[in-house]
């Protein structure tokens, strides 16, 4: 998958997850991003942080850190903005 | 099989609690204050003779037909506009009443052509059956009236013909136009016997300002109007109740038939969605079923190159999975998905999401309320904790302040307009957040309080703004707040809110409404009594589609206007079964009934039924599915009844996704645009050849019935489960019905539908389980179904598609109300005669700049893509902004929108691509291509004859 569309999603989710809670952003991306991406989408971003993460906004650096962690330790990342 | 007749009681229903008694031909009768002796007659079954009354209208009072005697009352006043009253004693029939009757008769038919037997009405018309009733058997008068001379047959519309010889002056069309459509466009022209009904200033009734909605033509008691189906084929001998298939209104329909053949579709009173009323769409635009351009056999081909080569059913079928089977084993599990059709039923959608998750062994399954719907989904789950609207229908009766924000429903849900219109003209208050002038900012007896002409894309600002007003001013409804919602959540979004940058004064800088505007709109909705928010695309089609449905829960939750009659959040769905097919699972990451795959218990449930381990990941959406396509590792789809390259966006994107894959199967009526990268076509039903059900955007679940033997063969959910049996996973259905059982047995919310169900009480609304046998009409009645209420922060983020130096305008787009979605079924139909093209709107401003002439064929760019069209300049649309439709194939206003999208559901932002428009010679060079890779993808060969 194209990274340049997937940071650009990516960002897009990080923007609205700035600005609610503090301790909510980095969880709430993450579970945003665990719940509607399909793996392969995930994976991609994997390897691409893994490759520096250029452009990637820091909260979402982190919160692919996270899932890249969970995916490894097999939890899930959880978030009070379930949508749907 | 019989004719569906209706019972006419005369007036409308009384909706008053109290009751009276009175006593009607010797009969003691008990019936709503504010009946009329008419209705109260026939409620009892006697049929006072009547030509102006109809329960579908007000009384009028002037056939003088329905005289009735009262005891104690002089005179013989008309039945139909006298009220019931305690003790009344009624005769309906008397030496006298008969006399005058038969006078009034008399009258009548000495002014009416007598050609009865060559009449397209004859055995459908009143005043036969009342010349009958009234026992008419002279006439001293002769029949040669003055009204004989034909003043000329207006054949104008495609649909009717209005042959006033035959008019009786009952009035009864134009107080349908009035009160049933709310369009006033016809009226009396002349006096005495010269009085004649003309539409707009005695116009044809194609120039007029007619709408076609056929509510005249159903309101006619003669064969003035009449539809030329039936002038063409006669009447109708049986009928079928069913359920539109346009837009998500779900109007419902008697199909009134001769034989296999549909002569009309006559709106159904009952039906609880439309309360039988229709528009032009579901009314007359059915004709594309028999349209000569139905494809009706199984076609296959290696390359989209070649041309198609009709096969039988089993080797499409056959190579379909086997290219399925082929792909899976060089490319993955996740190398091929589905797309549901949301034109399709309940249970055809529930089963090509269970092919996908049980048969392909993946979750890569979506459907069209990506591209329109499905930030709805996200937005209320997250705040209300339901993925659909709030309200029915009928709640828009008693809403006192209107707001709609980026709809135009007397377009897009034409007869839920016409309720809403009704309530407007009543006197409800009417704000409207739309860039453009729709029709209902200023419309006969109808003016918008607040018009709020936002720029596009700042939504978010704007509702961020009437929040901030509602909360500094003290308008919120705390009590409500503190019972129903999260308080500390609510508590921050209040303080977030009231931040001076989201001021009137500060957001007008950004969204061009002036500060007064919105001030006065905020203090309208939370302080003017029952605050109900209708939403469409306008909200949804934007990146940031779900921040401003979660803006506008907040601005309910905020006022308390949730949870009762009259209020609510209403979405205003598209297509006929998007919300069935949101529910029914169709997106890649829930399963039915909104449960997210990755619940251990919800896969057990189904795993348990479906026989087959089910994928806990999210699948790919359609954008995903074209990146991931163009990626190469998604090979192979199965696309029903969805024209996925036509009204999704960037069209070129779209085309090399599909073309880059190694089986993309589409079921479809006709060889639609999707079909031309298709390597095989399987012919679909139409809704007329199908048994299933539908829902609309209030969550009704109706039938639809079989009218006819599916041309193509098979319904598409025999289709589905064929090509299920092929790959190996077996399925078993012999009946929709079955299919509903399924879904019940696996559906919290649905525990209590079935099909039995839904006969026996007409339609339900879901939930409809234990705690809800009968339904839910009105959602979140004394709580939230997630508990508390959900205050969520909406910050405004500016798109990133903005208009500058190359691309100086901003384009969105829409529908227009004569064509449906893509078009593919109303372009079929004499609909096209108004709309036969997509025109760009532009300011005249903008197109004086640029000299360009109302008509001229101008270039339309983007970032994306360019096409041509031609130009219509109006003041509908604001200076910088224009506006066009997506219904037509060699317009495809999509090769212009890009691939922004929303944030959380990948929603495309087709209501803001940054474009320039300039003057052009006709069609670009790109629409040239594409009409030549149509006709050459469209080929189909010449069948192999056996050699004698």
């Amino acid at each position: 998958m194209s990274p340049d569309r997937l940071v650009y999603m990516a960002n897009q989710i990080g923007k609205f997850f700035a600005y609610q809670k503090k301790d909510e952003i980095v969880p709430g991306i993450a579970n945003h991003i665990k719940k509607f991406w399909d793996p392969r989408m995930r994976q991609a971003m994997f390897a691409y942080l893994d490759a520096g993460g250029e452009g990637l906004d820091p909260a979402v650096q982190e919160a692919f850190a996270v899932l890249k962690r969970k995916a490894e330790e097999g939890a899930p990342a959880e978030s009070s903005l379930q949508g749907t | 099989m019989t004719l569906v007749r209706e019972i006419d009681y005369g007036t409308p229903q009384s909706k008053a609690e109290k009751t009276v008694t009175l006593t009607i031909d010797g009969v003691e009768i008990t019936v709503p204050e504010g009946t009329s002796v008419m209705r109260a007659a026939m409620e009892m079954g006697t049929q006072i003779p009547k030509l102006c009354a109809t329960d579908m209208l007000e009384s009028f009072g002037s056939c003088r037909l329905c005289l009735i005697e009262i005891e104690g009352r002089n005179g013989t006043p008309a039945s139909c506009t006298t009220p019931v009253a305690d003790g009344m004693v009624v005769h309906t029939q008397t030496e006298r009443l008969k006399r005058l009757r038969k006078g009034v008769m008399e009258l009548y038919i000495s002014e009416h052509p007598l050609d009865c037997l060559t009449c397209s009405a004859n055995g459908d018309c009143e005043l036969q059956d009342m010349a009958g009733a009234v026992g008419l058997r002279e006439v001293r008068y002769g029949y040669d009236g003055a009204r004989h001379p034909d003043p000329g047959l207006d054949a104008s519309n495609p649909y009717f013909a209005f042959e006033p010889s035959k008019c009786i002056v009952c009035s009864r069309c134009i107080r349908a136009c009035e009160e049933v459509q709310g369009t006033f466009a016809l009226t009396i022209a002349g006096r005495g016997f010269g009085s004649v009904v003309s539409p707009s200033q005695e116009q044809p009734f194609f120039d007029s300002e007619c709408v076609s909605c056929g509510a005249c033509v159903q309101a006619c008691p003669t064969a003035t109007l009449n539809e030329k189906s039936v002038i063409e084929i006669g009447t109708p001998e049986h009928s079928v109740v069913t359920t539109c298939a346009y837009c998500g209104v779900g109007c419902s329909f008697k199909a009134e038939m001769r034989g296999p053949e549909l002569v009309r579709m006559v709106p159904w009173k009952d039906g609880k969605a439309n309360r039988g009323h229709s528009c032009i769409k579901g009314r007359f635009a059915f004709g594309y079923a028999t349209h000569k351009d139905r494809i009706l056999k199984p076609m296959i081909r290696a390359k989209i190159t070649d041309p198609w080569r009709e096969v039988s059913w089993d080797e499409a079928i056959g190579y379909a999975a086997s290219e399925f089977k082929r792909i899976q084993a060089k490319y993955g599990i996740g190398s091929i998905g589905g797309i549901t059709s949301s034109r399709c039923t309940n249970e055809e959608t529930f089963l090509v999401q269970k092919l996908v998750r049980a048969g392909f062994g993946n979750n890569n399954v979506d459907t069209c309320a990506r591209v329109c719907h499905s930030p709805t989904g996200y937005g209320l789950k997250t705040t209300f904790g339901t993925s659909a609207g709030t309200q029915d229908f009928d709640s828009v009766e008693q809403a006192d302040v209107i707001l709609i924000i980026g709809a135009n429903p007397t377009d897009g849900h034409p007869v839920f307009a016409s309720r809403m219109k009704k309530r407007l003209i009543e006197g409800a208050k009417l704000i409207v957040v739309d860039p453009r002038r729709i029709d209902l900012v200023r419309t006969p007896h109808i003016e918008a309080d607040y018009h709020l002409p936002l720029k596009p894309g700042t939504n978010v600002a704007v509702l961020t703004a009437l929040a901030h007003v509602i909360v500094t001013e003290g308008l919120i409804d705390e009590a409500f707040i503190r019972e129903r919602c999260d308080f500390d959540e609510f508590q921050d979004w209040a303080a977030f809110v009231a931040l001076p940058r989201h001021s009137p004064e500060e957001v007008e800088k950004v969204s061009g409404v002036p500060a007064e505007a919105i001030r006065g709109a905020a203090r309208l909705y939370a302080t003017g009594g029952n605050g109900a928010i209708y939403y469409g695309l306008g909200v949804t089609e934007h990146s940031q589609g779900s921040t401003t449905v979660m803006a506008i829960a907040n601005l309910a939750m905020a006022t308390g206007n949730i949870g009762r009659p009259g209020v609510g959040v209403n979405p205003l769905r598209g297509q006929n079964n998007v919300q069935g097919s949101c529910d029914m699972g169709s997106f890649p990451h829930e399963m039915p009934g909104y449960r997210h795959v990755s619940e251990d218990a919800t896969r057990a449930m189904f795993e348990a039924l479906w026989g087959r381990p089910l994928e806990a990941e999210p699948g790919l959406r359609i954008p995903n599915m074209i990146d991931a396509a163009l990626d190469g590792s998604f090979k192979g789809i199965y696309i029903q009844g969805e024209d996925i390259l036509q009204s999704d966006p960037n069209t070129q994107h779209m085309a090399a996704g599909l073309a880059a894959m190694e089986c993309v199967v589409v079921q479809d009526l006709f060889l639609v645009e999707t079909a031309n990268y298709a390597h095989v076509f399987l012919p679909g039903s139409t809704f007329l050849e199908k048994n299933g059900t539908f829902t609309n955007a209030e969550r009704r679940i109706q039938m639809v019935r079989k009218v006819m033997a599916p041309l193509n063969g098979y319904e598409d959910w025999e289709i589905t489960q064929k090509l299920s049996n092929a790959l190996g996973y077996d399925m078993h259905y012999t009946h929709p019905s079955e299919i509903m059982d399924e879904i019940a047995r696996l559906t919290p919310t649905f525990t209590g539908v079935s099909f039995a169900k839904i006969e026996e009480l007409g339609s339900v609304q879901w939930p409809c389980n234990e705690k809800a046998p009968d339904g839910t009409p009105i959602m979140h009645i004394g709580g939230f179904v997630r508990g508390k209420g959900k205050f969520v922060i909406t910050e405004y983020v500016a798109t990133d598609e903005k208009s500058g130096p190359r691309y100086p305008l901003l384009l969105t787009t829409g529908r227009i109300l004569t064509q449906y979605n893509v078009g593919a079924q109303t372009r079929r139909t004499a609909n096209v005669d108004w709309h036969k093209e997509d025109v760009l709107e532009i300011h005249p401003f903008d197109a004086e700049n640029r000299g360009i002439r109302d008509g001229d064929w101008v270039k339309l760019s983007s970032r994306a893509g360019e096409t041509a069209l031609k130009a219509e300049i109006t003041e509908r649309v604001a200076p910088g902004v224009v506006y066009t439709t997506f219904h037509h194939p060699n317009t495809q206003v999509n090769v212009v929108t890009t691939e922004f999208s929303d944030w959380a559901t990948n929603c495309p932002e087709y209501k803001v691509t940054a474009v320039q428009v300039m003057p052009s010679n006709g069609p670009s060079e790109w629409q040239e291509e594409y009409e030549e890779l149509t006709r050459q993808t469209r080929r189909i060969a010449a069948p192999l004859v056996a050699a004698e």
